[in-house]
């Protein structure tokens, strides 16, 4: 378990690391917090020709809010570092909620968000939750800038929009918050085989209701069911305009069981995950309704 | 004056080392100008070798060598790694050679070995040794074994390895007398065990004195020492091997490997030293799996539950090739079926069937693990069926006191009985009912509360433990004013051997223990060993060293009372000082220095036998057997499948107890790797025979964050009568009961019957799919 030979940089500007993504284009891996990329390289399973380290660049770990009430996180910030900030806590609260999945502490103290969005693996929780948050990543490369959407940027397993030669510097999520002047409502929840796994079946449910309790807004996000996050629109539908009760949640559990076609592997099959989905779709709708009731950590 | 180490809870002397990151382990062993070794494994499980060309690699950076069956075969031929424990006839036909020759049988079998300056460089060469194979289909189960439309080995014509039917007492006439017969069909998962270091070896070859020196054998480094002499066709003298540190073994740690052959002999032939590390990827594919059994069991009995008798025919998956345990997995998973309960006739058929995955190894409790699954899913089946409350079921079958010690027979194909030495079976599993609360608890069987089922389960068992060799032997040595050596022939996988040895040997000899080093783990200290398995180390060497302590002892008090001009009735030795009886002054007469010194070659007072050692071998060909109890509550999700241990209880009779905390150590951690195997951990092949559990990502096992607290209670109602400390075999029996006791909770849970493991949430899922449609 040795890694093929690779050249290995360490950049210490943005500039200089997007020069040299560009100069090696294809042949280059970008080296985060290295939980993922490590073990690949070790096992074998990436043989990149050349590793750009990208840990002493200075200005790419951040969370700062944004006028809009949003934050904006630095590519290498660490995961623990989101798991703390009260300005995720507060303006996002489902992000910090869901952090602690994870994984363990000691991968989030060194995993990035940026290399868990990048590495795009379909049981993560970061994607899930930018695609939840519909939020924009922002790729940066030698000659150009762009900003993307995650239905736009997570193509399927391990895959994204990113090219050869462009690094992900930026990631902008909006406010989800339960403060007096937002009314969203969140869930969050995954089922693992053990504490720290990736999920067998993730999800993550982002509701508003008006002061009757009638849903208006409503985003349903489900993880390791398919190739990436994917959101379930007619479960959605389905609580738009309604009043959000036990006999409307059994409907939404089953309508998330009937559009998932997830796969099988060693740890769940096809059909326990279709079964599951439903299941914790409509818990984390409960945990939403809940929370906004009574206690925030509930 | 007295002594009171032994039974004392005394903390680990290893810990310091260890916990300071000051361990020695056989990574650290590091050698001017040693080459690194790579294995090249077949990616096949089932196919025939065309050809290997390994031109490319010899060309490649840093290679110094590439060795393939070819440079093997005037070694070896016509010697493959043979059984260490049981061999039977007709076994001998399917045992591996360190490379594959014409076939490959498993993936992950060893193919060429890649010698390099770094690990790195021997990797990248794996792949300049192009091997051309010819697919064969494979064979993935016990069932497609017994089909035999692919032989794994054709010469021979089966692949049937080996079988072992017979019964004891009259199974037809206790089927013909039954008011209640029950069959079922159970099935125990492939796992094994993941010490936390992997193996690894370093061999050097001295070829001016023509001496080798083996750097990581562990277990059974006497055997091993022997069988690589032979391999090699030299003499066992002139090989060394020494056991550094070493990070648990668990039964898989430690036997003759291939690579075991491998790595000395391309020392010898490269003419420098070779180092290989197994890594984690190449110990799932590679070192022994275990516990891979289809059982099918029948039970017999009267309407108030009296077990009348049991009939099985077991199926164990042998892998690719008979290993060193040879057919012993399967083989004590029939000797034991029926556990500590009274079960006069009982029937088996055990075949030992060949497929194309791993060779099928021990892991702690090897056969017992399984047998108790099934023994104890079909007492709990019984007693529903029955409407008797399971505990009251075991407490009317489970062997009582009075009739220790207990002839159970010949379940074994050796020429012996199997006796249970003592023990109280009822009165532990009472404890662990105690512990639990189960009087309480069983009301909350099956009842559903905030969202989950609840339920409870109980499983007994018995082990055997404390053979395998029949002896142990060990040295006792005073070396200087207060300093005693002891010297083992068993090595050490972890367990806490130093600390204990050292207890015994204080009390045994009567000096403080700071006084007492344990050395072990060079094949130089000791012409015997016996190893370190079977629970043995405590009841086999502990007797040893008890013994040769002992007997110094005695020596020390002959020699004093020569010099005292006493008789030796007269004076006793304690805490290192010689005393006299009477009259006694308090004051003692000689320190352990002085005795030395009356020893000594040059002392008139020596009594013709220079210094101060002894040396003692414990004999002993009968098993002792601990017993005990589990007792779990649990909740079960029946939305998502997810279990929840919340309480776990264990009462364990092992007989005299060295070390309290030691001994629990031990119980936790093995109810904690039970655990782990019971729900999580699974050697998953597909039907192509491709092993998927490749790494930790998906060979789960359990974190700190998976296992529960678990209660404890040490009883020392029965000690062993067959050796002088009264101690029974303690390192395997936490695993034990863990699948049974938690299986039967998840069916009293749910109202299913569990019959394969592991747990998994999927599993629990399809249980309830299928109770649902009935
Ligand atoms: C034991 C263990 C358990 C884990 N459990 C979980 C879990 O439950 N959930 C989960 O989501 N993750 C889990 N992880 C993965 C962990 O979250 C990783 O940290 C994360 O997936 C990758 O982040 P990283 O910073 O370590 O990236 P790296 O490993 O350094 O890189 C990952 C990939 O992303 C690329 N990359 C990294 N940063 C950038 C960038 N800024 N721009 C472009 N490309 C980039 C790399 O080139 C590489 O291909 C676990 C890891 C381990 C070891």
């Amino acid at each position: 378990m040795k890694p093929a030979k690779f050249e290995y940089f360490a950049p210490t500007s943005l500039a200089e690391a997007l020069e040299l993504l560009h100069e090696h284009g294809d042949d280059a891996k970008v080296l985060a917090g290295g939980q993922s990329l490590m073990p690949m390289i070790n096992m074998r399973l990436a043989r990149p020709k050349v590793v750009a380290d990208i840990n002493r660049i200075p200005d790419l770990d951040y969370i700062s809010p944004t006028p809009d009430g949003g934050l904006a996180i630095g590519a290498l910030t660490r995961q623990r570092s989101v798991e703390k900030s009260t300005d995720v806590k507060a303006r996002i609260p489902v992000l910090a909620a869901a952090m602690p999945s994870i994984g363990h502490f000691q991968i989030r103290n060194r995993g990035t968000v940026g290399g868990s969005i990048s590495h795009a693996d379909p049981s993560a929780e970061l994607p899930a939750l930018c695609f939840a948050l519909d939020g924009e990543f922002v790729l940066s490369s030698a000659s150009n800038q762009r900003v993307l959407k995650p239905v736009d940027f997570f193509i399927s397993h391990l895959t994204t929009a990113l090219e050869p030669g462009e690094l992900l510097t930026e990631i902008r999520l909006p406010a989800r918050a339960l403060a007096p002047s937002e009314e969203w409502r969140w869930g969050f929840q995954e089922v693992c085989r053990r504490q720290g796994d990736f999920a067998m079946v993730g999800a993550v449910s982002l509701l508003k209701l008006d002061g009757g309790g009638i849903c208006q807004s409503a985003c349903i996000t489900m993880f390791g069911v398919a190739g990436t996050p994917v959101r379930i629109r007619r479960a959605e539908e389905a609580l738009l305009g309604s009043r959000v009760n036990g006999s409307v949640l059994q409907d939404v559990s089953r309508i998330v069981s009937e559009e998932l076609d997830p796969d099988s592997d060693i740890h769940a099959s096809s059909a326990y995950r279709k079964e599951i989905g439903g299941v914790i779709a409509r818990r984390t709708l409960e945990a939403a309704i809940d929370r906004r009731n009574g206690d925030e950590t509930a | 004056m007295a002594q009171t180490y032994i039974g004392a809870p005394i903390r680990r002397e290893e810990d310091r080392r260890f916990l300071t990151g000051q361990g020695q382990f056989v990574d650290d062993v590091k050698l001017p100008n040693m080459l690194h070794a790579a294995i090249l494994r077949s990616p096949h499980p089932h196919a025939r070798i065309l050809s290997i060309d390994a031109t490319a690699a010899l060309e490649m950076d840093g290679v110094a060598g590439v060795i393939t069956f070819q440079d093997i075969k005037d070694t070896v031929v016509p010697r493959p790694i043979p059984i260490r424990m049981r061999t039977y006839v007709g076994i001998e036909r399917f045992l591996q050679y360190p490379l594959a020759e014409d076939k490959v049988r498993y993936v992950g079998e060893p193919v060429a070995l890649v010698v390099a300056e770094t690990r790195y460089l021997a990797e990248d060469a794996l792949d300049g040794v192009e091997v051309s194979y010819d697919p064969l289909p494979p064979v993935v189960n016990v069932w497609q074994s017994m089909q035999e439309d692919s032989l794994l080995f054709e010469e021979h014509g089966t692949n049937l390895a080996y079988e072992f039917a017979s019964s004891i007492g009259d199974v037809d006439q206790a089927f013909r007398e039954a008011d209640y017969t029950h069959k079922e069909e159970f099935r125990c998962h492939r796992h094994t065990a993941n010490p936390l270091e992997t193996r690894g070896l370093v061999a050097s070859y001295a070829s001016g004195r023509q001496e080798l020196t083996v750097w990581g054998e562990t277990k059974v480094p006497h055997f091993n020492r022997g069988v690589l002499a032979s391999l090699l066709q030299m003499p066992e003298h002139r090989i060394h091997f020494i056991e550094p540190d070493v990070g648990g073994g668990f039964g898989v740690r430690g036997e003759f490997y291939p690579e075991n052959f491998l790595v000395p002999f391309a020392a010898i032939k490269l003419g420098r030293p070779v180092k290989w590390i197994e890594d984690r990827l190449e110990h799932l594919i590679s070192a022994n799996h275990s516990r891979e059994h289809v059982c099918e069991l029948e039970v017999a009995a009267k309407k108030d539950g009296t077990i009348l008798g049991m009939r099985t025919k077991i199926y164990g998956a042998l892998g690719g090739y008979v290993r060193t345990h040879g057919a012993s997995v399967p083989v004590s998973t029939a000797a034991m079926l029926t556990g500590p309960y009274l079960i006069p006739n009982y029937e088996w058929d055990v075949k030992c069937l060949l497929t194309n995955k791993v060779g099928m190894g021990t892991f702690s409790a090897p056969g017992r693990y399984e047998s108790c699954f099934f023994r104890e899913r079909m007492l709990d089946m019984m007693a529903e069926d029955l409407k008797i409350d399971p505990t009251q079921l075991r407490l009317k079958n489970l062997i009582p006191p009075t009739a220790m010690p207990y002839e159970l027979g010949r379940t074994r194909p050796e020429d012996y009985s199997l006796t249970y030495d003592s023990g109280d079976y009822p009165a532990v599993l009472k404890k662990a009912l105690e512990v639990i609360d189960y009087e309480n608890l069983k009301l909350t069987g099956g009842q559903y509360k905030d969202g989950r089922f609840h339920g409870v389960g109980v499983a007994s068992f018995v082990k055997s433990t404390g053979t395998g060799t029949p002896y142990e032997g060990a040295r006792v040595v005073v070396t200087g004013p207060d300093q005693v050596a002891v010297y083992l022939g068993i090595s050490t996988l972890g367990q806490g051997h130093e600390t204990v040895m050292a207890q015994i040997c204080a009390d045994g000899l009567g000096v403080p223990m700071e006084y007492v080093a344990v050395y072990h783990g060079d094949t130089d200290l000791m012409p015997f060993g016996g190893g370190t398995f079977a629970s043995r180390g405590t009841t086999l060497a502990g007797n040893a060293v008890y013994g040769a302590a002992q007997r110094l002892r005695e020596k020390i008090l002959r020699i004093s009372a020569g010099y005292l001009d006493v008789d030796p009735n007269d004076v006793e030795f304690a805490q290192g000082h010689v005393y006299r009886k009477t009259p006694s002054s308090g004051e003692p007469e000689l320190d352990l220095n002085q005795v030395l010194e009356l020893a000594g070659p040059a002392s008139k007072y020596n009594q013709g036998e220079m210094g101060l050692e002894s040396t003692h071998y414990f004999h002993s060909s009968q098993e002792c057997y601990p017993c005990g109890a589990h007792a779990v509550h649990l909740a079960v999700d029946p939305e998502t499948g997810q279990i929840e241990i919340l309480k776990y209880a264990i009462a364990e009779d092992v007989g005299h107890v060295i070390n309290p905390l030691l001994l629990t150590g031990q119980v936790v951690g093995a109810a904690a790797q039970g655990v782990g195997a019971t729900i999580l951990e699974e050697l998953v092949y597909d039907d192509e025979g491709q092993p998927l559990a490749g790494s930790f990502m998906d060979y789960l096992l359990p974190t700190s964050l998976d296992i529960p607290a678990f209660d404890v209670a040490i009883l020392d109602l029965a000690p062993s009568p067959i050796n002088p400390l009264g101690v029974k075999g303690a390192g395997e029996i936490g695993i034990v009961a863990t699948g049974a006791a938690l299986s039967n909770a998840v069916s009293n849970a749910l109202g299913v019957q569990v019959t394969e493991l592991p747990l998994s949430p999927n599993k629990i899922k399809e249980l309830l799919g299928r109770k649902t449609q009935a």
